[in-house]
């Protein structure tokens, strides 16, 4: 590596002789391993509890299917009775994968928005995608006549699909617009004021609408701000797969000018990071991850601002290249608890997502913020 | 010619104002770092040292004119490409959380590896050196968060050390240190200069500190900045007159700035010593001229004698007093 053009070590002669001056320490040293302290091999747990609580998630529900045939039908296609491979293959596969989908992109974009605000309770809707998906949900649910007394009924795919759209154009809309003052506005904390302020003004325009609205389609419009993983056929799955996929990639492309910008921007553009390209990647990533959360799945609260802190706790490191798929697989195990929960298996009652969402995460912050205030963390 | 590792040309700072005109707090500036030399900026606050400092880091853009390193314009540098050329600490450290002293240094090897910041045994190499260098191998393991002020300035300047820039600007990096560290850090800055051959400029309030370890100190002040070796920026008065303030005077002789001379009545202090120096130290900052003649108040300094070192005439009337302050005591009880 060290010969690779452009990376010169040692200048010249002088820095040579001061080199010569100083041995050099054990070599090899593994990724991230000079943060020293961490525990990069607790990964590996997360990895272990999210493959159980996948097939948790597939076998646990209204009725419970045993393990053995939820791995039978994963692996040939059927299960002993045709109902246990109709239920997974149609209900659990895409509700499973979408809550870890969700998740991964929750707590990813989690930790993009509390490292690059350096607030720890910074989380990925601070911008302002969720209060853009919510107007254009409230659009859709309190002012439509004729498609609105179909969704109204809540259950047809059409009314589903139409309010993924309304939610993604929502989101969308929102982001350009950040995306658009990101570009010009380099100071991080105008851009963090400017995002919440557009929630407020999001927000009033919400209420207005609700306040003119019938009381059934007000119900309506609830419900998807209580959030579910259910709501993507796997049809649909693809695409949510695939523009979380592209939002991780870019994470994980940030990681080391996020670890820079531990030291603040001033410190992290003197050791070359491009902070211009890098508000810019860090926006985009989070619009992306957030946007299709809140497109196919509503406002998930508390998973994107809990997962990061759990996992610098967890691990013990302020590392982002540890961070990233710690946060990327916490995020995926916490939307898949949260899941199972709300289903209260062995039940039909499902209990709205957020209020599980809610009822875990927010344990969590108020610990992480006493052990802040004593200093611990 | 010595290696120019950071030149100005026609530099103008100060900030851009869209409505009205800019606000220029320096203009024509024509100044040279060189590798090996550490440099001082001394200047009065708010005369725009921070300004002049984040100009030639790149951090402010410039109002005319241009910052060149090692020959190059930096602003046609990418960050990346000044980043390898230019490093810098900042008067406050941060403070990041679950990070330790080796991690912190290892931060400046971030110009010179991989996408992922990987470090190959060549960088673990610049880590360690720079941490030898500034004396902090003891810090590697420790958090940040139990580490001192000081400590963590030392961390980030071995930082801006293993980044291997040959320039190294300090913006008032021991403002929150106690006087021995920042003894310590204006040394080891000096010291760096040397073996590692870094162009380091630092500003500073600490003129004795400046005076006593800088190569060459830039004056800056609302007329602009006069370089030259202390020494000679003491001797003509330009020193002196950059911090020219009602009140403050600058002693040429011992190169520090005293009050003006008092005006209340006159003592004679007999003897020598660090002794009867800082009793007549404490006699003008009580008020009191202290006078090389025969006066109506005189104070003797008896090292020997067991019912009290200082003799204290006044009046004709004569008194032994064991410590300074009973001294000023017994002249305070005297005053009309």
């Amino acid at each position: 590596m060290s010969q690779l053009a452009g990376k010169p070590v040692h200048r010249n002669a002088t820095d040579a002789i001061w080199a010569s001056q100083s041995k050099a320490p054990a070599a090899d040293k593994a990724l991230g391993s000079e943060f020293a302290g961490a525990r990069p091999l607790l990964l590996l747990l997360l990895m272990t509890l999210l493959g159980a609580l996948l097939l948790l998630s597939l076998a646990l529900g209204s009725a419970s299917i045993p393990v053995d045939q939820v791995v039978g039908v994963l692996l040939y296609g059927e299960a002993d009775q045709q109902a246990w491979t109709n239920i997974i293959l149609k209900f659990r596969l895409p509700k499973t994968l979408t809550a870890m989908f969700a998740g991964m992109a929750l707590g990813v974009s989690g930790l993009l928005m509390q490292t690059y605000f350096r607030n720890p309770l910074a989380e990925p809707f601070v911008l302002g995608v969720s209060s853009g998906a919510s107007l254009g949900v409230a659009l859709v649910v309190l002012t439509t006549g004729a498609t609105g007394g179909a969704l109204l009924a809540g259950l047809g795919l059409a009314g589903d699909l139409l309010l993924i759209i309304a939610a993604g154009l929502g989101a969308a809309l929102t982001m350009s617009l950040v995306l658009f003052v990101a570009v010009r506005i380099q100071s991080s904390a105008t851009l963090l004021l400017l995002g919440l302020m557009f929630g407020y003004l999001v927000a009033a325009m919400v209420s207005l609408l609700l306040y003119f609205a019938l009381p059934e389609r007000i119900q309506a419009y609830i419900n998807w701000t209580f959030g579910s993983f259910s709501g993507v056929t796997i049809a649909q799955l693809p695409v949510l797969a695939l523009i979380v996929l592209a939002g991780l990639l870019l994470s994980a492309a940030l990681s080391k000018p996020l670890n820079a910008l531990l030291l603040g921007e001033d410190y992290a553009r003197s050791l070359g990071a491009n902070l211009d390209r890098i508000r810019i990647g860090i926006v985009l990533a989070t619009a992306l991850l957030a946007s299709a959360v809140t497109a196919f799945c509503g406002p998930i609260a508390f998973i994107g601002i809990a997962v990061p802190h759990l996992c610098r706790a967890l691990l013990a490191s302020a590392d982002h290249r540890l961070l990233m798929p710690g946060s990327c697989l916490a995020g995926a195990c916490a939307a898949l608890c949260a899941s199972l929960i709300a289903e209260l298996p062995g039940n039909n009652l499902v209990l709205p997502l957020n209020v599980v969402t809610a009822l875990m995460g927010a344990p969590v912050v108020m610990l992480v913020i006493l052990r802040q205030a004593q200093g611990k963390l | 010619m010595t290696k120019k590792a950071l030149e100005t040309q026609d530099l103008a700072i100060g900030y851009r104002r869209r409505s009205t005109s800019d606000i220029v707090l320096a203009r024509d500036l024509e100044l040279e770092l060189h590798r090996g030399k550490l440099v001082g900026l001394l200047g009065p606050n708010g005369v725009g040292k921070s300004t002049l400092l984040r100009t030639l880091a790149g951090m402010r853009k410039t109002l005319a004119g241009r910052v060149l390193l090692a020959g190059q314009d930096l602003a046609k540098l990418t960050p990346l490409a000044q980043a390898r050329r230019l490093s810098i600490v900042l008067t406050q450290a941060p403070q990041p959380n679950l990070m330790n002293g080796y991690s912190l240094v290892a931060l400046g090897r971030h110009p010179h590896s991989d996408w992922l910041g990987r470090l190959t045994a060549a960088d673990h190499q610049a880590v360690a050196m720079a941490l030898k260098a500034v004396g902090a191998e003891e810090l590697a393991d420790k958090p940040l968060a139990q580490l001192s002020d000081g400590q963590r300035q030392k961390l980030m300047i071995a930082r801006a050390l293993a980044q291997e820039a040959h320039v190294m600007l300090l913006d008032e990096p021991t403002a929150y240190l106690d006087l021995p560290r920042r003894v310590e850090t204006m040394k080891l800055l000096k010291a760096l200069a040397r073996s590692a051959e870094r162009a380091i400029l630092v500003s500073t309030h600490d003129l004795d500190l400046a005076l006593r370890s800088c190569d060459q100190l830039w004056l800056m002040s609302e007329d602009g900045i006069v370089t030259g070796a202390p020494e000679d920026l003491v001797l003509d008065g330009k020193l002196g007159k950059t911090f020219e303030a009602p009140g403050i005077t600058f002693d040429t002789r011992f190169g520090t700035f005293i009050s003006h001379r008092p005006r209340g009545p006159q003592v004679r202090v007999i003897g020598g010593g660090d002794q009867v120096r800082w009793m007549r130290r404490a006699l003008e900052r009580a008020g009191y001229r202290s006078s090389e003649e025969a006066t109506l108040i005189e104070v003797g300094h008896h090292p020997n004698d067991g019912a009290g070192r200082w003799r204290l005439r006044m009046n004709s009337a004569s008194s032994r007093h064991k410590t300074i302050q009973a001294v000023l005591e017994a002249l305070e009880s005297e005053r009309p």
